[in-house]
């Protein structure tokens, strides 16, 4: 085993830590939660220029080719930051599902501009009663000559306001069989039929409600096969899954730190807090939880870049992370005390994270079961 | 990073469970409640360990970590690969006083000759250790024990009692930590560490049962026993080194993940066989199923530290935490899942399990309070690890 990161993770590491602490400050965290679009362009662009938005994306699409353990390396780092906008939406879960399940000519068209920033794309795929799994596809597409028409209602697509395409996940066939018949189509997000509603969140992240009525789709806009689209969605959340718990450890791993520089630096009864055992027992807590998703989530994003089976492994990454981040950014705020519940300070951003977060892509309810399943029991 | 084991980990491995398996049998191990339950079984389980331990031994297997000087592999990966299939197979043989923390203290503390005369009978698996550190009034106050030594000529004369000293009354040998300097402050620089010959005039017990039942525990006591210079290791006053030097890999000496997975996979085949489970114990399983894959990385990654020859330091206090209180949580989970079934001994014809659920219940609190408890380790890992400031 190898618990440490190659010289150029580290090196990714590092340069995506310095590019985030200046061109992403809490100000325009707290700024882009209010604003409508919820991302600057301009920083965008430069995401784009130091090959953010290409990383994964190999070569031949104007992308650099690498793996998807160093995308988790970045996405650590921007959990860390709280970088608002639609990297996760565009690069995670579009870019993922069009590598995934994109023909050649759709990977040509789309991926190129993808990297250099010009596409923003997003994954349409939970709807009211949101559910990660197959069953919770209710959305219909039925086929009119060589278009398809969708009718249905989306709920809680992130970034969809600003989306160029949307990739909407529709049953395309009743067979009983909840995984079966299910179909990936790339819309327009323009197109007639489509409505999208911002919803008001918590952490002001942009979730959408989207809904489609006898929106009209092209045949040769599905990805992948028609009625195969559920294998493809299934290895894309796994990714997707992995891809948020890098993001909670980074979120975490920030917290531990700004808690540990508070317990030092502030004082009670003649001495530094962090001196009481209290303080002391709360604090090695979280750094006992934040190694423990660490680890997992690592394992996780190992596996799935060697091609492993890895769906256990992803199953116990979201089980944790949902669980610590949340726990750990609850104990943070005991320590912080009443500064640390004011809305001018950081840790509300991280606190409200962990809540939304903790539900995305399951909770840990739904991740124990898929445990429990997978061990037969 | 990279979470698969080499090839030559992984052979290693099936030679080990080889090894199990032809020298363990089913019948035999069915006797067996828990790696950590060796002692206590009589004079057969006693004898059946000192024979496997021998076989351990001629298979040059206690002796992995060790340099290569001294006869070992320089492995400390193995070492802990040979004892995660021990204790998952709760196979005895592996004398974890002697062969886990006596010899690295030895090999760095302790003198060529000294080497010599004690490493070569561990590595054959003969004789066993037993450590006499903790007092009725110094436990994780260990520096401030009372237990003295007074020079006298060629020799040191021990006076005072240790207490929860496991395994002494079946120990051929013993460490020892004392005071020779009874005005020293702060108080662990007047300690010295001594190897004691068990069966020293003057040396007496009184057993101590533990509240799983079992004679774990003895309280030894020390009336003008007379040690050799020559068993003195490390300098006069500085033996409080000797112990810390290594402390920081005895914590991780134990793959208690392996243990309690152990107990899970036996509780799950369980299950299999009976009735449905409920959601809620269902879910309960696979949240320890998750924990204790996380435990295993958690002490994985002390092991890689050790492979690569860096000290670990918090690390291996969170490995020896987490194992052993998620041992609590396992074996405090199939109790309740139980019910009152759990509550059933050995020998009672309806207990699960063989009646083993209340030993292990039991016994697995000793371990979140044995050789550095929880608390102790949360304020290492809060003090070395997170650089906050002593209390």
């Amino acid at each position: 085993m190898d618990f440490s990161l190659t010289e150029e993770q580290e090196m990714l590491q590092k340069t995506t830590r310095d590019f985030l602490a200046t061109e992403c400050p809490k100000k325009l965290v707290r700024e882009m939660a209010k604003d409508e679009i919820g991302h600057p362009l301009e920083l965008w662009q430069k995401m784009s220029e130091v090959g953010w938005l290409g990383l994964i994306i190999p070569e031949q699409y104007g992308g650099s080719g690498a793996s998807f353990f160093e995308l988790v390396v970045l996405l650590e780092e921007m959990g860390r930051a709280c970088l608002p906008g639609p990297f996760f939406s565009t690069v995670v879960l579009g870019g993922l599902t069009l590598l995934e399940g994109g023909s050649n000519e759709q990977k040509e068209e789309l991926l190129p501009e993808l990297a250099q920033g010009k596409l923003l794309l997003t994954l349409a795929l939970t709807e009211p009663d949101v559910k990660y799994s197959a069953d919770g596809i209710q959305t219909k597409a039925t086929q009119e000559n060589d278009d398809f028409v969708i009718q249905g209602t989306k709920l809680f697509v992130p970034d969809a306001h600003v989306s160029d395409y949307l990739i909407c996940a529709a049953r395309t066939k009743e067979t009983g069989i909840p995984e079966e018949g299910i179909t990936l189509f790339l819309l327009d997000s323009k197109s007639p039929g489509i409505n999208c509603t911002l919803l008001k969140t918590m952490v002001g992240d942009k979730q959408c409600e989207v809904t489609f009525d006898n929106a009209k789709v092209p045949g040769r806009n599905i990805l992948g096969k028609l009625d195969e689209g559920w294998p493809i969605l299934e290895k894309v959340l796994e990714k997707a899954t992995v891809a948020r718990c890098a993001e909670m450890i980074g979120g975490a791993k920030q917290v531990l730190e700004m808690t540990v520089d508070y317990a030092k630096q502030r004082v009670a009864f003649g001495r530094p807090i962090g001196s009481f055992e209290g303080i002391q027992f709360y604090c090695a807590n979280m750094l006992t939880d934040v190694d423990a998703c660490s680890f997992i989530t690592y394992e996780a994003a190992w596996r799935l870049t060697e091609g492993l089976p890895a769906t256990q492994e992803v199953a116990m990454a979201k089980a944790w992370a949902s669980e610590k981040f949340r726990e750990i950014a609850t104990l943070s705020h005991r320590i912080h005390g009443a500064i640390g519940f004011c809305e001018d300070h950081d840790l509300p951003l991280y606190f409200k994270r962990a809540k939304a977060w903790e539900a995305s892509f399951g909770d840990a309810d739904f991740h124990l079961g898929k445990i429990a399943t997978k061990a037969g029991i | 990073m990279n979470f698969a084991f080499t090839q030559e980990q992984e052979a290693f491995r099936s030679e080990v469970r080889k090894f199990i398996q032809r020298e363990f049998s089913p019948e035999q191990s069915v006797k067996y409640k828990d790696f950590f339950s060796m002692l206590g079984g009589g004079v057969e389980q006693r004898n059946f360990k000192q024979e496997m331990s021998r076989k351990l031994g001629a298979k040059g297997w206690l002796s992995l970590a060790w340099p290569k000087e001294y006869g070992g592999r320089d492995s400390p990966s193995l070492q802990h690969i040979l004892v995660e299939e021990l204790a998952y197979y709760k196979c005895p043989g592996w004398d974890g006083v002697g062969v886990g923390m006596l010899a690295p203290m030895l090999l760095k503390s302790g003198n060529e000759e000294q080497k010599k005369r004690f490493l070569t009978p561990i590595a054959r698996g003969e004789g066993s250790w037993c450590e006499l550190l903790s007092e009725r009034d110094a436990g994780s106050d260990l520096a401030s024990l009372q237990t003295s030594a007074v020079e006298d000529g060629d020799y040191f004369v021990l006076n005072g009692q240790k207490c929860w000293s496991s395994g002494a009354h079946e120990a051929d040998w013993g460490f020892i930590l004392v005071r020779t300097d009874p005005e020293a402050v702060p108080k662990h620089r007047g300690l010295s560490f001594f190897l004691l010959d068990m069966k020293t005039p003057g040396i007496s017990m009184t057993p101590i049962v533990n509240m799983a039942g079992e004679p774990e525990f003895n309280e030894v006591f020390f009336d003008d026993v007379r040690v050799p210079k020559e068993n003195l290791v490390g300098d006069k006053n500085r033996g409080w080194y000797v112990i810390m030097g290594v402390l920081d890999f005895e914590r991780s000496v134990f793959p208690v993940h392996a243990i309690a997975r152990r107990k899970l996979d036996d509780f799950i085949e369980h299950v299999r066989k009976t009735k449905p489970l409920d959601p809620v114990t269902r879910n309960r399983i696979a949240e320890l199923i998750a924990e204790c894959e996380i435990a295993r990385l958690i002490h994985h990654r002390v092991v890689w530290m050790q492979d690569k020859g860096i000290v670990p330091n918090y690390e291996s206090s969170i490995d020896k935490l987490y194992g052993t209180e998620l041992n609590v949580k396992v074996t405090a989970m199939v109790a309740r899942a139980l019910g009152h079934y759990g509550a059933l001994t050995e020998g009672s014809r309806l207990a699960p399990l063989n009646g083993h659920v209340p030993y292990l219940y039991l016994r697995a609190i000793g371990d979140v309070i044995a050789m550095g408890s929880s608390e102790i380790e949360r304020g290492v890992v809060a003090q070395r690890g997170l650089g906050l400031p002593r209390g």
